[in-house]
């Protein structure tokens, strides 16, 4: 909206007040002229009313609190301000779906459990094979939670699980293992070895050919008539094979795109120094290659996250669903705006964070491409 | 979407002849020593199954299923609850993931016979009504002559008016709306006197809704949609203990019987009451259930009224035909004896 910087000649008259950088910034950048001052000024006061409106929905007009399920005040405010109350109602089945009440406080330690870990890895301190063991010890940890049967824990079959861990754990095992899956099926679609590249092009080609909803559906649905009669396996481990087959399919050609980036010298370098394919391949390709293609890579990633909550179309409680059962009961009718918001909150948090990261290692691992 | 339902439909029908002899154990043995119903319900659909705040199934359909369990353990928590979507329900019962579906299915000759599913009752009579604004001072459908209708298109709701209108010659101004919010947003404005869908849907549409209780939904019902329980084809004995089990909710409201005075009346002496809760002859055994089955159902679920009254009537969906044959529904419930 603003002109160039105009550097304004009767600066020497200016009071001292005029003078802070803040206060310069804005006169140059914002009311230069008559035209730039009009603009800003209608854009201050659409953004104002913008934020006003907001503000007196979700805090000035809005309801905090109910009596028990007597929604009344909460629907005489309809329109003009938000029932907070829905959340501090449900917001429990919203972040844990049906696991039971009382045994709740593990799915939120196992939450606690994700957001450690992520944080730990995000650290390149930790960027050794230490990093594996706490993963391990993370997993198991948070696999005894969840479940339970061991150490006085009452044990909860997996079909109970649901709200965030649920979505935690599909988007986490779903990057988890399909990422090291796609690296070899870039390396395999570019390869010399006919019979490998063919199985590599045929797998890619056709899972990236149907949308995740069949795939999610084949698993549900058509996979368990395929097996024999009272065989049967878990519903969540079906719908988590076919989001880890759905994005490796997806990320190996993020991969590739990054492998082809890589000038071909650096491979006859590596080839003159007498190293095998997988040392030249682990020590001196990927590095390049996966440090280039990361912008791609964070942005399949947070697509990942969000997909997860496809699986309401097979029944799983994920962070979604949960969201849409919270809005079920007769009482609790009608607040959807409420409850989505306070969902895209926690979706928005974690793309985000994954967003903002992945800016900051490009930074402190560009050493070499940095224009 | 449509075409992975149509392959579904297709493989369930493969596979249906194939799956239902291949169970060598019946249902009922198997519940019996798994100690737990595996029950296929909504994945949510407000008050016929829904988790509440707590995680806590509750409706008309989840009471069927704790009303199945109470008969056979004694117990109506020993329930597991299996979400199923529109896509998986008929593969779920198929594939013995469940050993019933109480999930709004509606029962129609396909599905009882190609897809090899047996219905074992009807737990509520769906169908298409209006909801009109109360101020109109409408009682029923037979007044809405010349009434502009608000409607989703392309669905047999759009044809079930016109042939409604058409018999009982009246006329009427439809405004035709693709959109479910939409639809009932033009409702809510004033563009049309009447809604019509599913009573169901008309009922959660009202709930949510500003001011519920200027708005009702007429009695009438002008099309179909019997909502049942239904087990896998050809496992008669368990097909029998839901029967019964969904039959015994609707005797208990005929005789008066409910979950509150039930204690009383096991000391009733009017025989058939006698024999319902299990004090003389051997319904049980018959059943392959003990003699306190029906008596469980009742103490710990209610009887029909009471799961009605519990799950449909804080949606403001008043009985219509789903009231009792004596009282001027369809509901009937052949003799215990």
């Amino acid at each position: 909206m603003a002109a160039p910087n105009v550097v304004t000649a009767d600066t020497a008259t200016e009071s001292s007040f005029a003078r802070t950088p803040a206060i310069r910034w804005v006169r140059q950048n914002l009311f230069s002229n008559w035209f730039n001052t009009a603009v800003t000024l209608a854009l201050a006061y659409m953004i104002l009313k913008g934020l006003y409106s907001f503000a007196s929905w979700a805090v000035f007009n809005a309801v905090w609190t109910v009596e028990g399920t007597d929604t009344r005040p909460c629907r005489e405010m309809s329109g003009v301000g938000a029932c907070w109350a829905v959340i501090g109602e449900k917001h429990r089945f919203i972040l844990f779906g049906i696991y039971p009440f009382d045994e709740q406080w593990r799915p939120l330690l196992a939450i606690f459990l994700f957001l450690g870990l992520y944080v730990v890895s995000a650290m390149r301190a930790f960027w050794n094979r230490w990093l594996a063991v706490i993963w391990a010890v993370g997993l198991t940890l948070i696999g005894a939670l969840m479940w339970g049967g061991v150490f006085g824990l009452t044990y909860i079959e997996n079909e109970r699980w649901g709200g965030l861990p649920l979505t935690l754990i599909l988007a986490t095992f779903g990057i988890a293992l399909a990422f090291p899956l796609s690296i070899f099926l870039a390396l395999g679609r570019r390869s010399n070895l006919p019979a490998i590249r063919a199985l590599s092009i045929v797998y890619i080609e056709l899972i990236r050919g149907v949308p995740l909803i069949t795939l999610l559906i084949m698993a549900s649905v058509m996979f368990p008539l395929f097996l024999p009669e009272g065989v049967s396996i878990d519903k969540l481990l079906r719908a988590q094979v076919a989001i880890i087959l759905f994005s490796a399919a997806y990320l190996a050609e993020v991969v590739r795109g990054g492998l082809q980036a890589i000038p071909k010298g650096q491979f006859e370098a590596a080839d003159s120094l007498g190293l095998s394919y997988w040392q030249k391949t682990a020590k001196i390709i990927l590095p390049q290659a996966l440090q280039l293609v990361i912008p791609p890579l964070v942005n399949t990633f947070i697509g990942l996250f969000k997909d997860t909550s496809l699986v309401l179309i097979i029944g799983l409680f994920d962070l979604l669903t949960s969201a849409k059962g919270a809005l079920l009961e007769p009482a609790w009718l009608g607040f959807g705006v409420e409850v989505y918001f306070f969902v895209s909150v926690i979706y928005f948090a974690f793309c985000f964070a994954m967003s903002r990261y992945s800016q900051n290692l490009e930074v402190e691992l560009a050493t070499g491409h940095k224009h | 979407m449509k075409k992975i339902a149509l392959m579904a439909a297709g493989a369930a029908l493969t596979f249906a002849a194939s799956a239902t002899p291949g169970l060598a154990q019946s249902t009922l043995e198997a519940v019996k020593s798994r100690g737990a119903l595996a029950c296929g319900v909504n994945t949510g659909l407000a008050g016929f199954g829904a988790p509440d705040s707590q995680g806590v199934w509750k409706g008309l359909d989840v009471d069927m299923c704790r009303a199945v369990a109470a008969a056979m353990f004694g117990d109506a928590n020993k329930v597991r609850y299996v979400p199923l979507t529109a896509q998986q329900r008929f593969t779920a019962l198929q594939s013995g993931e469940v050993d019933m579906l109480a999930r709004n299915t509606t029962w129609t000759l396909q599905r009882d016979t190609a897809l090899g599913l047996d219905f074992v009752g009807v737990n509520f009579y769906d169908g298409q009504g209006f909801m009109v604004p109360k101020k109109l001072g409408v009682k029923s459908a037979k007044e809405l002559n010349g009434a502009t209708v608000c409607v989703q298109p392309g669905t047999t709701t759009e044809l079930n008016l016109t042939d409604y209108f058409r018999a009982n010659k009246m006329t009427f101004k439809p405004v035709v709306i693709e959109k479910l919010e939409e639809v009932t947003a033009a409702y809510y404005s004033g563009r049309c006197d009447v809604y019509t869908t599913d009573r169901s849907g008309l009922a959660s549409t009202r709930a949510t809704g500003p001011n519920p209780n200027d708005h009702v939904v007429l009695p009438d019902v002008i099309s179909k949609e019997p909502l049942g329980p239904a087990v896998r084809h050809g496992d008669n004995r368990w097909a029998d203990v839901v029967r019964w089990t969904f039959n015994s909710m609707l005797e208990a409201e005929e005789m008066g019987i409910t979950s509150k005075n039930i204690d009383q009346m096991l000391n009733d002496t009017n025989p058939a009451i006698q024999r319902f809760v299990g004090k003389t002859g051997d319904f049980g055994k018959m059943l392959g259930l003990d003699e306190k089955w029906s008596y469980n159902v009742i103490k710990q679920v209610g009887n029909y009224s009471e799961s009605y009254d519990r799950n449909l009537s804080p949606l403001g969906l008043e009985r219509g035909i789903n009231a009792l044959w004596k009282d001027g529904g369809v509901m009937y419930s052949p003799p215990m004896r």
